[in-house]
């Protein structure tokens, strides 16, 4: 079991804009440095790199720019933001199994290139993905998972109110939060109610921002984070699901389309933990489309299936709210779009008590990520 | 040419169905069932020996999504267009991505929103959609008697 063996002891990012001048590997690194610093380790202990398969920049040239070690353990993860959880996971076990001692965790992203958007050259999509969607015009991720929210809206009687609800509490949540893109830019349900669809049920704000920037994180054993710079922050489950049957993001061919990654991935992360879903009162959950909370919400557990829409009311995912805090710096829609790795360590700071928007005795943080592809979560404590 | 040059060895069955007017899917040569989107293996016998079954092209709207702007050419001149997801009669968990229309040339953005319902009964009808492929697309069944 992993429990409690590893932790995160430190987390870095870069500012978080729209076409940074920098490069993705000149971003990664800052990242990659800061977290470092900010647990008090060499650069020179790194043994470990683990990212997203979807990374542009070579782990061997991160590895030759930060000055790491001999590295014995490198690994990544596919499926875009589903992938998050699992970078700090496979950290995670292979400090926990001895493959490494020092592992970082990085994602960096230009999302604002265009060429960064596979969906911009449809002939090019079609070739590679979404040949049984694209050629009917289901040509963008959000329109993939406009017709699986419309669904599910459908099945369980909910309501744009319920959108509405998720849109409004992450964006207070970035306007708490200085480093957040939308930090000076409230939103009012009024505003929500009246936005441009982008692809019906979902309108411009059910929809990320565009970002370029990085984050990263340190993983080590927890005896070691005792002795670093900061608090350590446990690492007391995780889990990675690829749901029977799933087809990644237009998953709508299998038996039971609405059984996401999420509802697997809950099963076991509370199998494997010392907490209930009863004890999470911050969660920061993968929102490239507002849905998707919705569906990890249920799929965790923290309610039941098609209890979301009543779960979020009256302002409930808010970090005062007596509910979930939900995307406690602004998530994805309001913070920074960076496949979902600003989940992790907001997290963190949860957990460290920094957050901006810190939710009171809290004692653990759920981090799932993309609930729409293969996935994983993470369940830390302080 | 109807069978799109990115079909897949798996896939070709499909679309040879689509240029003869058929709704074909893909089904096990051992236990029968239907698997879509086309594969080599059987998922619930793992036999890889297939046959493809001509399906009766009635079925269930499922969901929809109507598409904003932005988008690509050739759809962006379209939008808003409606995009449908129909769960065939044979077996509900088989779906299928397709436009709902009016008829097999209808355009993509002639049934607008409020004139789409979950739970219809839809009709397959082909027709070439706006990439130029012949493609198997959807009207409501009750325009069945006006054939
Ligand atoms: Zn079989």
């Amino acid at each position: 079991m992993l429990k409690d063996r590893t932790a995160i002891a430190g987390i870095g990012e870069t500012t978080f804009g729209k076409l940074l001048p920098s490069s993705e590997e000149r971003l990664a690194c800052e990242a990659i440095l800061a977290a470092l610093d900010d647990a008090g380790i060499a650069p020179r202990e790194v043994d470990g790199l683990c990212s997203y398969t979807m990374e542009t920049t070579d782990a061997t040239e991160i590895a030759r720019n930060i000055g790491a070690g001999d590295v014995t353990f490198f690994s990544q993860i596919g499926y875009g933001g589903g992938a998050g959880a699992a970078t700090v996971g496979h950290a995670a076990m292979a400090v926990a199994g001895g493959q490494a001692k020092v592992v970082v965790a990085w994602r960096a992203r230009k999302r604002s290139a265009r060429s960064a958007r596979i969906w911009a050259s449809a002939a090019e999509s079609v070739a590679v993905t979404g040949r049984w969607s694209r050629p009917w015009g289901l040509l963008r991720p959000v329109d993939e998972i406009a017709m699986l929210a419309r669904r599910y809206m459908h099945e369980y009687a909910i309501t744009r109110d319920a959108l509405a609800e998720v849109v409004l509490a992450v964006r207070a949540h970035a306007n708490r939060n200085p480093r957040a893109a939308m930090y000076h830019r409230a939103l009012t349900r009024e505003e929500y109610m009246s936005a441009r669809w982008v692809s019906e049920p979902l309108c411009l704000f059910d929809c990320c921002l565009e970002t370029d920037g990085a984050l990263a994180a340190v993983v080590v054993s927890s005896d070691r984070a005792r002795d670093c710079r900061r608090s350590p922050v446990y690492i007391h489950a995780f889990e990675q699901a690829m749901p029977r049957q799933i087809f990644a993001m237009t998953n709508y061919f299998c038996e039971d389309p609405l059984r996401t990654p999420s509802s697997v991935a809950g099963k076991l992360l509370w199998r494997d933990s010392d907490f209930t879903p009863a004890d999470v009162k911050v969660a920061q959950i993968y929102d490239a489309f507002s849905p998707l909370i919705l569906f990890a919400l249920e799929g965790f557990g923290l309610c039941g299936r098609g209890e979301a829409g009543d779960f979020v009311r009256g302002g409930k995912l808010r970090w005062d709210g007596g509910g979930v805090a939900v995307n406690t710096s602004g998530g994805s829609l309001s913070e920074a779009y960076v496949h979902g790795f600003n989940m992790i360590t907001e997290a963190v700071r949860q957990m460290r008590g920094t957050s901006t928007s810190q939710v009171d005795g809290a004692q653990c943080c759920l981090v799932a990520s993309a609930d729409c592809v293969p996935s994983g979560a993470l369940l830390l404590r302080r | 040419m109807t069978v799109p040059n990115w079909a897949g060895e798996d896939e070709v069955g499909f679309w040879e169905g689509v240029e003869r007017g058929e709704l074909r899917i893909q089904s096990c040569a051992r236990c029968k069932r239907l698997r879509f989107p086309p594969r080599p293996f059987c998922p619930w016998c793992q036999s890889p020996d297939c046959a493809w079954q001509p399906m009766s092209g009635r079925g269930t709207l499922w969901s929809y999504a109507i598409v904003h702007p932005p988008l690509v050419a050739p759809f962006a001149e379209l939008a808003p267009y409606n995009v449908i997801v129909v769960a065939l009669q044979e077996d509900p968990h088989i779906r299928i991505v397709g436009n709902l229309v009016t008829d097999a040339q209808g355009a993509i953005n002639e049934v607008k929103a409020q004139q789409i319902r979950i739970g219809a009964q839809v009709e397959v009808v082909f027709g070439e959609g706006p990439g130029g492929l012949r493609l198997p697309r959807w009207r409501y069944a009750a325009h069945r008697s006006g054939d």
